[in-house]
């Protein structure tokens, strides 16, 4: 890679090991995140591609028995997201995420994506009313549901309420979103909706997205990591991985001959 | 294929008989459970029938308008009058202080174990409080009056011996464990998924038990309530033993009243002659417990299928 093509660092991570308990789920990570790019992380089941998303946000932090070792650099700031010093919810108020399963609250459409906001302190009307309008715009889902903020959100389609789940996570402005798996529980046109979506918004946000599609891997994202039982094996640009893999594994596993 | 072989055919029939006679048990088994279900179907019904009968005879002699608007009960005196609502008055009374107590506090132990506690208090705690539901309610009713009345003077001189104020404060610590155990489990069902999504937005433990959990599981919370107004009306001995028994219209919990269920325990405990229209309040009275309590179970079905979980 020659230098004037390589773009602005968002996260770094240094030697990342995770322990659940006993096991060490993930091995010596090392990694960047670019500024502005869609990161894909690929890999077979059990491989620690959801279990290194969900250090990003120190999701691990809720359950006991759960240990990092390692950083994870957050720029520009330069802030080490796992320090025991630093607050989960802080890092939480700048990495928004979306999960595997559509998972809205049972709330109003319009309150579950004011609901970062609330979180926040944030209750002037006026203010919710303009972000929650800019977030389910931003999220593509506007136009279906603006008629009817006021119903139950639960009672959307399984692709709007994905859809949602990104306005939610819009709302708050975050610096980078992580997806984990967000099109497995959804139908292909569901699916091509979130992927369209993925692609617009990453003209403002840094997106790290966990996939087991290698074709979604290959169409939404700028840079892909190939990730096997918890290490790291290749990290790359998307075209690279896909066209040229340098390391076996990879190429065993995008030719389908493992996984 | 070898299923035309006549060779295969007396395994075949073996397999037949075997089959006819699982059926036969299991209709005896159908049997005996629609018996047992029948018994408590047919308890409920023999129950409503005696109550109506008894108080058909008894609004034979006083008029539903005076049972329902007189404001003195005194069935047993001369000059007798029927009006249940002074009853009425002592049971939603006691009901009240005891429901101030218990949704409040057992709510808050039910966030407290499924939210914050770890799981080994909560393996501790839970059957610990399921403990004070077993406790029988005379033993409370003689707490309230021997140990809370005592306290409570301490703080309002004037209070009287017996009060719905001390028997409904223990009542409501009676209720405690069942909200608090139907709650929890309630909050508990709720998918990690759900606290996960509000985590992430940054918000804390508290924020996301009263903002996401709460509400999620709302329908269960309703049906804890409703089980705890249907204990309160419900529950005798406490007031039997602590509320005195002096029938009293009063909405003031801080003096002395009967309730529906501390009269009819008063009056059927006396010897009334069969048949006497005294003897017959007692139906009367108890067909309005029946109906009071039958309300609230259809507001708690309403409830459960107004908010069913929908996550």
């Amino acid at each position: 890679m020659q230098i004037h093509d390589t773009p602005t660092l968002k996260a770094e991570a240094r030697n990342l090991n995770f322990f659940y308990g006993e096991a060490k789920a993930l091995k010596g990570i090392n990694m960047p995140i670019y500024d502005k790019k869609v990161t894909a992380l690929i890999g077979p089941s059990g491989c620690g591609k959801s279990t290194y998303l969900r250090s990003f946000n120190r999701m691990h932090d809720l359950y006991p028995g759960n240990r990092y070792e390692g950083e994870i650099r957050f720029f520009p700031d330069n802030t080490n997201l796992l320090a025991s010093d630093v607050d989960p919810i802080e890092v939480r108020m700048r990495i928004g995420m979306v999960f595997q399963k559509p998972n809205p609250f049972p709330k109003s459409i319009y309150e579950n994506v004011a609901y970062g906001l609330r979180v926040r302190g944030e209750n002037n009307k006026r203010v919710l009313d303009d972000k929650v309008e800019h977030a389910l715009k931003g999220a593509a889902i506007w136009d279906e549901v603006k008629d009817r903020l006021q119903e139950m959100a639960p009672n959307l389609s399984g692709g709007q309420q994905q859809r949602l789940c990104i306005a939610r996570a819009l709302a708050t402005d975050p610096e980078l979103l992580l997806f984990d798996e967000p099109t497995s529980a959804l139908d292909p046109i569901a699916t091509g909706a979130i992927e369209e979506l993925v692609h617009e918004l990453k003209k403002r946000v840094t997106i790290l997205i966990v996939t087991h599609n290698m074709q979604q891997a290959a169409r939404v994202s700028d840079y892909t990591a190939y990730m096997y039982l918890g290490e790291l094996i290749e990290f790359g640009k998307t075209d690279e991985i896909f066209i040229k893999p340098q390391d076996k594994r990879t190429e065993d596993y995008i030719t389908g001959r493992m996984g | 294929m070898s299923a035309n072989n006549p060779s295969d055919l007396p395994v075949v029939s073996d397999r037949l008989a075997h089959n006819a006679m699982r059926n036969v048990n299991e209709r005896i088994i159908e049997a005996l459970l629609f018996a047992a279900a029948a018994v408590s179907v047919l308890t409920t019904i023999g129950i409503v029938y005696v109550l109506v009968s008894e108080s058909i005879h008894f609004f034979q002699h006083v008029s539903i308008v005076d049972f329902l608007t007189d404001t003195q009960w005194t069935p047993l005196f001369d000059d007798a009058h029927f009006g249940i609502m002074v009853l009425v008055s002592g049971t939603v009374v006691s009901s009240l202080v005891a429901l101030l107590v218990a949704v409040p506090m057992g709510t808050i132990i039910a966030i407290y174990l499924s939210e914050f506690a770890n799981a080994k208090l909560r393996e501790i705690a839970k059957p610990i409080l399921e403990l004070l539901g077993g406790i029988p309610t005379i033993v409370f009713g003689y707490f309230a009056l021997l140990m809370v009345t005592p306290l409570l003077q301490k703080f309002l001189p004037w209070l009287p011996g017996f009060s719905l104020l001390s028997a409904g404060l223990v009542m409501g610590i009676m209720i405690v464990p069942y909200i608090a155990s139907l709650s929890e489990d309630a909050m508990r069902a709720v998918p990690m998924s759900l606290r996960e999504g509000s985590y992430a937005m940054g918000a804390t433990r508290l924020y996301t038990a009263l903002h996401v959990v709460v509400p999620a599981a709302f329908s269960g919370l309703a049906a804890s309530y409703i089980l705890a107004i249907s204990r309160a009306v419900g529950e005798t001995m406490i007031l039997a033993v602590a509320a005195g028994m002096q029938p009293n219209l009063t909405w003031n919990p801080t003096e002395p009243a009967a309730t529906i269920t501390s009269y009819i325990v008063q009056v059927a405990l006396g010897d009334l002659p069969h048949g006497s229209i005294g003897y017959q309040t007692i139906f009367a009275a108890g067909l309005t417990l029946i109906l009071i309590t039958l309300m609230f179970n259809i507001l708690g079905q309403w409830l459960r299928r107004r908010f069913r979980e929908n996550y």
